[in-house]
């Protein structure tokens, strides 16, 4: 062989990878302080939710008949309920729910969407435009309409609302990621593939769907808020999580209609909650869009 | 590294120990690390590279149009009519920009307005530096699509950039560019988006307005064949530095360096008498961040010695006008003898 | 020259099977663009038009022209990435049109591709190693886990990289390095014919220079057959064993190597080859050349008769309205000229 051999730089790739880490996420809180200020409250909850047993300071079910409708006090710092349960306690399990679902419906949402906008625009011609027409109809419908009816069919308990609530998510992020996935099919490395003869299945799975990562994430993110405000809104109307579980859509519905002028904290404390959840999950989606798109980092 | 001393009264460009530089998260690069060169009234003069010798970067240098804060000019003169362009305001380059110094870039459709009429980025031009009324410019308009080949001008005037084919959009550049009658055209890659046939009839127009016109021009390329064909005088550069120069029967006839050497036998000719074996460069492209000590392209090089890596070889007269910054430059083979057939 | 290429007429005969790795016959490539629903009549491009050529065993065609000539087409066709309108592509003696798609990607093995940009054609999200590792689990060329970590290295050794660098991502390498990798994955398949589409034309000159090294060798070691697609009059001529000259779909010239650029028959490749430049001064100085007016029209809307004929410096009346064949004029030398010394008369279609 008279070809050369090459091999100019030579670093560690893993080492290398790692300090790549670590400086996007320092350059990523640097650039976007509010970014890192959800991303700084998304991970409190998902650490309230996993300490829960320990941080609470009562069972979110025990009913207490002798404090009932307590106001804030040292004892009970956010109030009790009607059946005298902490509001403290049930909004930190209460945290439990809302993640289990948001995560839950946000992840299985876009990424069935991600499989099947990214299918969608590898096929192409007919089996594209059927697709595309059947997610126009479904997104034609708003998420809470479509989630009802859909909670309607199922009955509602944990997994069917779960699943109920992907299915207005999925064709909003199937026609997202198609729109990426289309420049993705036109490079040279997707006609490789073909060229080496793989399956359809592997084409879409492991050379196309990993390289609309950005949206995909993007995606994921902005549902999470969602979700977790359809799941308290669900609840809200009786069609989500049932009592007894501590889930603070259902403690809106308890406290809104009967007690919003005797005891405001039963709604006042969950609904911040729901708030804050959101504002946080939304701030971290946009952040992570303006830094991942339109510039999409590849590698 | 500028060997000359009295300015020479025929130049029309004169640029002497140019640095630029850019500050990238990697480092520092000296995309143009001390390069001299110049260029005369009415000629044609080529800098030759590859991707990233800085080549570009020169061009724009000249123009005042390295963007800041990342890049900037560290040293050197760009004496531009006797006059240092580096010491002229931003206003005083605007007006120099387009009237005595225009540029043809490569890609002509991202280069040119989609929103504006053709007939107004000419005229446009022509007000703001000649200030010339509208009837003026538009008379100037017609006159110069006539100079560069556009049939039928006062209906292409009206026409919109994407209305044209990409040879005639580099047309309408050149149009463009000589609207106000520069003295020196700095032409970047302007044949390399086009087809072959194309790129002929673009730089035959070149050489024939130059010509015509007396409008010196700076090629650059990475084109060996397009350089053979048009440049008068011919500087090759390598991460940033002139590696070696002269007129262009000089160069290619005996390169004095093994860059230049290398390139030469590097590619295929048209008129090669059989199937020959192509003697490629080893190696790959300096990374300007990290480049070695001494001579840049010594990594690469098959007649390195110890010297090589220890001093950086300056720019040296070899003969007549030609300069080599090689230490072994006396050592280097004398090119292979060239083809007997030549298809026409 | 070669039997292979008497084809003669409109009947296209195959030659004497054995030498013969892939014969494309007849092939048509129209693309709609634009119409459909409420959109009006679709407009057709016949990106090719009617190509046929053959390629023996451990040849390298050469596939030139400019821009929209349907050079990339006739690639892609041939490793069916795109379907052809009508038309044969018989890859040792079996028509790939007639194949189910399980006996395709059994074919598909044989015919590989390199591509023009280094960058996009490696998917940034997999390593090197796992790259060249795929095909050969995928396709169990080499079944076992440990033996395709060697095979991996020895690909990479092949192609003239470290075996190191399996585990780099492909923004970590330079362009030519990349083009070595997609050489690399290549040759994992073991094929028998790679379409090289414009391998050279997306790097510096003295990287091209090594690539072209490179393929030689690997054709040499490996008995490999190219069809090199390329608009590089002397990258082609410099590769090639014959060449075949395109322009708007059509097959204008094929012929060896030393015929084409001794004797061409076809002004239009007259002008191509006198439309390059030569890096030498002097023997730039001494060429006469004629230098082609006008530009390559829209394949929306080809001119009538010989497509070349509003650029052509020798038309006549009659190529405005006779579209001519790629006849055989001498041997081995087909060209579509009516005007081209020896082309039959009379055998051109009005």
């Amino acid at each position: 062989m008279s070809a050369t051999t090459e091999g100019v730089l030579v670093e560690p790739a893993s080492a290398a990878r790692r300090r790549r880490w670590l400086d996007l996420t320092l350059s990523f809180c640097r650039r976007r302080p509010l970014g890192a200020i959800g991303a700084g409250v998304v991970i409190f909850m998902i650490l309230v939710a996993v300490l829960a047993p320990w941080i609470s300071p009562y069972d979110p079910l025990a009913i207490d008949f002798a404090a009932m409708l307590a106001a804030p006090s040292a004892q009970h710092w956010l109030g009790t309920d009607a059946f005298g349960r902490d509001v403290l306690s049930r909004i930190i399990y209460g945290s439990q729910t809302a993640l289990i679902v948001g995560f839950g419906a946000a992840f299985i949402g876009s990424t069935v969407g991600a499989v099947i906008g990214v299918a969608s625009a590898y096929f192409g011609g007919r089996i594209d435009l059927v697709i595309q027409r059947f997610m126009d109809i479904l997104i034609s419908f708003p998420l809470i309409i479509l989630a009802l009816a859909m909670v309607a069919v199922l009955g509602n308990n944990l997994p069917n609302l779960i699943a109920a609530m992907t299915v207005p998510m999925i064709p909003r992020c199937a026609l997202v990621i198609r729109s990426s996935a289309l420049s993705v099919r036109e490079m040279p490395y997707v006609d490789a593939a073909r060229a080496l003869g793989y399956r359809h299945t592997r084409i879409i799975l492991r050379h196309m769907l990993p390289n609309v990562m950005a949206p995909y994430l993007i995606m994921l993110t902005a549902f999470l808020g969602q979700a977790i405000l359809l799941e308290a809104s669900l609840s809200f109307l009786g069609l989500g999580v049932q009592e007894p579980t501590a889930a603070w859509g259902l403690m809106l519905r308890g406290a809104a209609v009967e007690f919003a002028e005797t005891a405001p904290w039963m709604a006042l404390f969950p609904g911040l909650a729901i708030s804050l959840a959101v504002f946080a999950f939304n701030l971290f989606g946009d952040s992570l869009r303006d830094a991942l798109d339109p510039k999409l980092r590849t590698g | 590294m500028n060997e000359r001393t009295a300015p020479a009264p025929d130049l029309l460009l004169d640029v002497r120990d140019l640095h630029t530089e850019f500050a990238t998260s990697n480092g520092i690069v000296r995309a143009v690390d001390g390069v001299s060169w110049d260029v005369r009234a009415g000629e044609t003069v080529a800098l030759v590279g590859e991707s990233g010798c800085g080549k570009s970067v020169s061009a724009l240098s000249i123009m005042g149009l390295i963007s800041k804060p990342a890049g900037r000019i560290t040293g050197g003169q760009i004496l531009f009519k006797g006059s240092d362009l580096l010491k002229r305001s931003e206003e005083e380059m605007r007006k120099i920009r387009g009237r005595e110094i225009a540029m043809v870039f490569q890609e002509p459709m991202t280069s040119l307005n989609p929103v504006l009429t053709v007939g107004r980025q000419i005229t446009e031009a022509c007000e703001i530096h000649l200030g010339h009324t509208p009837e003026q410019a538009h008379a100037r308009a017609v006159e110069v699509l006539g100079l560069v080949g556009i049939a039928d001008a006062e209906r292409r005037l009206k026409q919109y950039p994407h209305q044209f084919s990409g040879g005639m959009r580099q047309r309408l550049m050149i149009a463009i560019a000589l609207s106000c009658e520069p003295a020196l055209i700095l032409a970047d890659e302007p044949t390399t988006a086009l087809d072959v046939t194309i790129q002929a009839q673009i730089l035959d127009l070149m050489k024939d307005l130059s010509r015509r016109l007396g409008v010196a021009t700076l090629i650059i390329t990475h084109n060996l064949g397009v350089v053979a064909r048009y440049a008068d005088r011919v500087n090759v550069m390598y991460a940033g530095k002139i590696v070696e120069r002269g007129t262009a029967r000089e160069i290619y006839a005996s390169p004095r360096h093994p860059y230049t050497l290398g390139l030469l036998r590097s590619v295929p000719r048209l008129d090669e008498p059989k199937r020959e074996r192509l003697a490629p460069i080893q190696g790959q492209p300096p990374d300007l961040t990290r480049l070695p000590p001494g001579c840049s392209f010594r990594p690469r090089c098959g007649y390195a010695v110890e010297r090589c890596a220890e001093e950086v070889p300056p720019l040296e007269r070899v003969a007549g006008t030609q300069h080599s910054a090689c230490w072994e430059k006396d050592k280097l083979p004398v090119r292979a003898a060239k083809p007997e057939k030549v298809p026409a | 020259m070669s039997t292979a290429e008497m084809v003669a007429g409109e009947a296209p005969r195959t030659a004497p099977a054995g030498d013969v790795i892939l014969e494309v016959r007849n092939l048509v490539k129209h693309f709609q663009v634009g119409g459909g629903f409420l959109g009006g009549p679709p407009q057709v491009v016949k990106a090719v038009d009617d190509v046929s050529f053959t390629i023996r065993r451990g040849e390298t065609l050469g596939l030139v022209g400019e821009s929209g000539c349907g050079k990339t087409t006739t690639g892609r066709c041939i490793l069916l990435l795109e379907r052809p309108t009508s038309g044969q592509v018989i890859f040792e003696g079996r028509d790939l049109m007639t194949l189910s798609p399980a006996e395709v990607r059994r074919v598909r093995r044989k015919i590989q591709v390199i591509f023009q940009d280094p960058y996009s054609s490696l998917n940034p999200r997999i390593t090197i190693g796992q790259m060249l590792d795929e095909p050969l689990a995928v396709h169990g060329i080499v079944p076992e886990r440990k033996a395709r970590q060697d095979r991996v290295r020895e690909l990479l050794t092949v192609v003239g990289l470290l075996p190191s660098m399996a585990s780099r991502y492909p923004h970590e390498l330079s362009g030519g390095q990349r083009q070595r990798v997609g050489i690399a994955r290549a040759l994992a398949m073991e094929p028998s014919l790679i379409v090289c589409d414009e391998p050279v034309s997306a790097l510096d000159v003295s990287i091209q220079a090594q690539i072209i090294t490179l393929l030689e060798d690997l054709q040499e070691r490996f008995n490999l057959t190219y069809l090199f697609v390329a608009h590089d009059l002397s990258v082609v001529r410099h590769i090639s064993d014959r060449v075949a000259v395109m322009y708007l779909g059509k097959m204008a010239e094929i012929t060896d190597r030393t015929t084409l650029y001794a004797e061409p028959l076809h002004p239009y490749t007259k002008a191509l080859l006198s439309a390059v430049p030569i890096p030498d001064p002097e023997v730039e100085a001494e060429r006469q050349r004629t230098v082609l007016g006008g530009e390559v029209p829209s394949a929306l809307r080809p001119p009538p008769g010989c497509v070349f004929h509003p650029r052509c410096p020798i038309a006549i009346d009659e190529c405005k309205r006779v579209v001519p064949e790629c006849l055989e004029i001498r041997p081995g030398h087909r060209a579509a000229c009516i005007r081209a010394p020896g082309y039959p008369a009379g055998a051109a279609n009005a």
